[in-house]
């Protein structure tokens, strides 16, 4: 499945609701990484410190090792840059949300807010199990399996499918 | 359809090809416009601020190396538990230790101390002398002298042992001596060992009593030895940090300072273990008492007392020589109050009943009518509540660090006062909020933020977000130690030298002495005397 069903692309408010989440999301990521990219203190060691549950100790691992911890800081500040330019511009947008799905699955096993776990970072909002991170995450997913790049988007230049 | 209008066509399509192909390239300007707004914005507020704040940048401190220097024999006089710390600065630690910690960081991968003391720098010494009355610690001490497991690897020579320290001092392959006994030795083993021609290490509190304090700095004056007193915070770089945004005025005019100490924990209150094979035998308990204005014979009393010592004005001075001292070297650190004209104290023991004679509340005021300042403070052994140290201006507030004991070692924020005149204008354009720190430093770090998120302030006040950062942690004590053995070698004063180090005693003694008389103590700069 690597094209949008007929019913959808020619449904007006379905498709265009798509494109504007996938904008949306790219957008987000963007700043994202760009914000991690322009200050030259960001690192992730500080969201790894304050990790929980299963991933706790991988997180520590990457911390403890200076060499894992600037792979870590790298793939953050280029990934999240470089998915969000490929969702906001349509570019790759496929590979662009499973590998964004990815990070911000990741973040969300990284410190989930499950029962019992507490963390020194101050939260936002309120949430139970469910948090944004998890939304968004589901929301690549969706994105991942209704593509509308190859219709809005710079896709739409290397696609061969029937265009509309 | 005739040719043409087939044509059209095309171009029409490939029109519409081209605009839905580009139909996000738009938002991605407007992103890139908003970016370049945001990116303009935080650069102003950062220059606006910084512009003033980093007038002065310090350079890193300039690593010597220490392995073409002349080489020096120490001689440790106290190897208990701040001796064998100091002892490690210097670069020696029992077997048992290194045997912990490195599995510690087996353990735990984020258990550093096993890695900061061997990536220690070797400081080309030998301990050579170790003096303690009591068996086991001198036993620990000749074990740190002969233990492979060090930065520099096999020490150079090993130690023997001194049942006194006259003896200790007797020996003329010393070139210098840490002191780390209990406060009532201080005076006699620092002079004695200025006339025996020794530099000086000496823990803090500098003296018991304020006669002392006297004797100890005429000595050092008179000998021209090498004398460090035991403030490691003058090594803290968060301090250096404090001082250059202080003396740039950027807190405006400062009349009171709040130092406090908070502990909560039988340790904290000095409850410490007695040994189980402390006794008669292997305790010199005589002369450990000797200097003291009570004696007692040796028994259950003596042991608690051997081990406890900070609980009794025989031995100290309780909070004051042991934790107000930090904070006020800190604080002389940083805005070189020097030595107050009035001090006065008040406090009891509150919470400790167990036969102590030191308060465990205890709250001190220190005037300096010459300098618009009152010092203020205050402590409790019972309450871990994180006031932290504070530095108030009229202009803007400095808010250091929870922990007591250089709490500043945590790093600490500026906060502008809303009623400030220096920053009236900013405040009222909204470049400044008072509601936001308008400066935080965090240890390790190499520059300053001044536009920080909710989370890196979160972290930095909690001391953690560099200290991996840059893979290596260095211990303030070593670089204590290190600073005197470079001043020994170079003729340079040291950071907590006899100059500074008088202040601190002097104005330890006044708060210890007007909690003892029940008076306003006064300094009397002229005849070095108090009234």
């Amino acid at each position: 499945m690597s094209e949008l069903d007929s019913s959808i692309k020619n449904n007006q408010y379905q498709f265009y609701g798509l494109v504007v989440l996938r904008v949306l999301i790219g957008w987000h990521l963007l700043y994202e990484g760009i914000s991690k990219l322009i200050n030259p203190y960001w690192s992730s060691a500080a969201y790894l410190l304050d990790s929980k549950w299963i991933f706790s100790g991988l997180a520590k691992t990457i911390v403890s090792n200076p060499t894992l911890l600037t792979i870590s800081d790298y793939a953050n500040m280029y990934g999240l840059t470089l998915v969000g330019v490929s969702l906001l511009l349509g570019l790759f947008s496929r590979y662009g949300s499973i590998v964004g799905m990815g990070f911000v699955l990741s973040y969300y096993l990284f410190a989930p807010p499950l029962l019992g776990l507490e963390y020194g970072k101050p939260n936002e909002g309120s949430y139970l199990i469910v948090n944004k991170n998890l939304i968004e995450a589901c929301a690549l997913w969706v994105l991942y399996a209704f593509p509308t790049s190859q219709i809005i988007g710079l896709d739409r230049f290397f696609s061969n499918q029937e265009k509309n | 359809m005739s040719d043409t209008s087939k044509e059209q066509n095309n171009t029409n399509l490939e029109r519409r090809d081209l605009l839905k192909g580009l139909a996000t390239v738009p938002i991605a300007g407007v992103f890139l416009v908003n970016l370049w707004r945001k990116m303009s914005r935080d650069r102003a507020k950062k220059a606006n601020l910084l512009s003033n704040l980093i007038q002065k940048k310090s350079a890193p401190a300039a690593i010597k190396s220490m392995a073409n220097s002349r080489h020096l024999n120490i001689g440790i006089i106290g190897y208990g538990g701040r001796g064998s710390h100091l002892v490690r600065g210097a670069g020696f630690a029992t077997k048992g230790w290194t045997d912990t910690v490195s599995e510690n960081a087996r353990k735990n991968k984020l258990d550093k101390q096993f890695e900061t003391f061997m990536t220690q720098e070797d400081l080309n010494c030998s301990l050579i002398g170790v003096c303690d009355l009591f068996d086991v610690n001198a036993e620990l001490g000749l074990n740190a002298s002969q233990n492979d497991v060090r930065p520099g690897g096999k020490p150079k020579a090993t130690a023997t042992r001194y049942r006194h320290y006259k003896d200790l001092l007797a020996d003329d392959d010393i070139d210098a001596v840490i002191i780390a006994t209990p406060d009532h030795w201080h005076s006699r083993i620092s002079i004695d060992a200025a006339k025996a021609g020794k530099h000086v290490y000496c823990e803090k509190g500098m003296t018991r009593t304020f006669d002392e304090a006297i004797d100890v700095y005429d000595a050092v004056k008179e000998t021209g030895i090498t004398f460090q007193l035991g403030h490691q915070n003058r090594q803290v770089e968060a301090n250096e940090k404090a001082k250059e945004i202080i003396d740039q005025g950027l807190l405006g005019p400062i009349n009171l300072v709040e130092i406090a100490t908070n502990r909560n924990s039988p340790w904290g209150a000095w409850v410490w273990g007695i040994h189980p094979e402390g006794n008669e035998k292997t305790i010199d308990w005589d002369t450990f008492q000797e200097p003291s204005p009570n004696k007692i014979p040796f028994g259950e009393e003596a042991l608690k007392r051997f081990f406890r010592w900070r609980c009794w004005y025989d031995y100290g001075t309780g909070l004051s020589g042991d934790l107000l001292s930090h904070d006020f070297d800190a604080i002389n650190q940083m805005m070189d109050i020097g030595i107050p004209k009035y001090a006065s104290s008040t406090g009891g023991v509150y919470f400790y009943k167990d036969g102590r004679d030191v308060p465990d509340v205890w709250n001190a005021t220190f005037e300096y009518p010459d300098k618009d300042l009152t010092l203020l403070y205050s402590a409790t052994l019972s309450s871990m509540n994180p006031r932290g140290n504070r530095i108030m201006g009229h202009d803007a507030s400095m808010q250091m660090g929870g922990q007591s004991g250089g709490g500043s070692i945590h790093g600490f924020v500026v906060t502008a006062d809303e009623q400030s005149t220096q920053y009236k204008e900013r405040l009222e354009s909204g470049m400044i909020n008072p509601n936001y720190p308008i400066y935080t430093y965090s240890p390790g770090s190499k520059d300053i933020d001044g536009v920080t998120s909710a989370t890196s302030r979160y972290f930095a006040n909690k001391g953690l977000l560099y200290t991996y950062r840059e893979g290596k942690r260095v211990d303030p004590t070593h670089l204590h130690i290190k600073d005197w053995l470079e001043s020994i070698r170079d003729g340079s004063m040291p950071r907590c030298n006899i100059d500074v180090a008088f202040h601190e005693a002097v104005a330890c003694a006044m708060a210890t002495e007007s909690y003892l008389t029940g008076r306003r103590i006064e300094w009397d700069p002229v005849n070095r005397k108090l009234i």
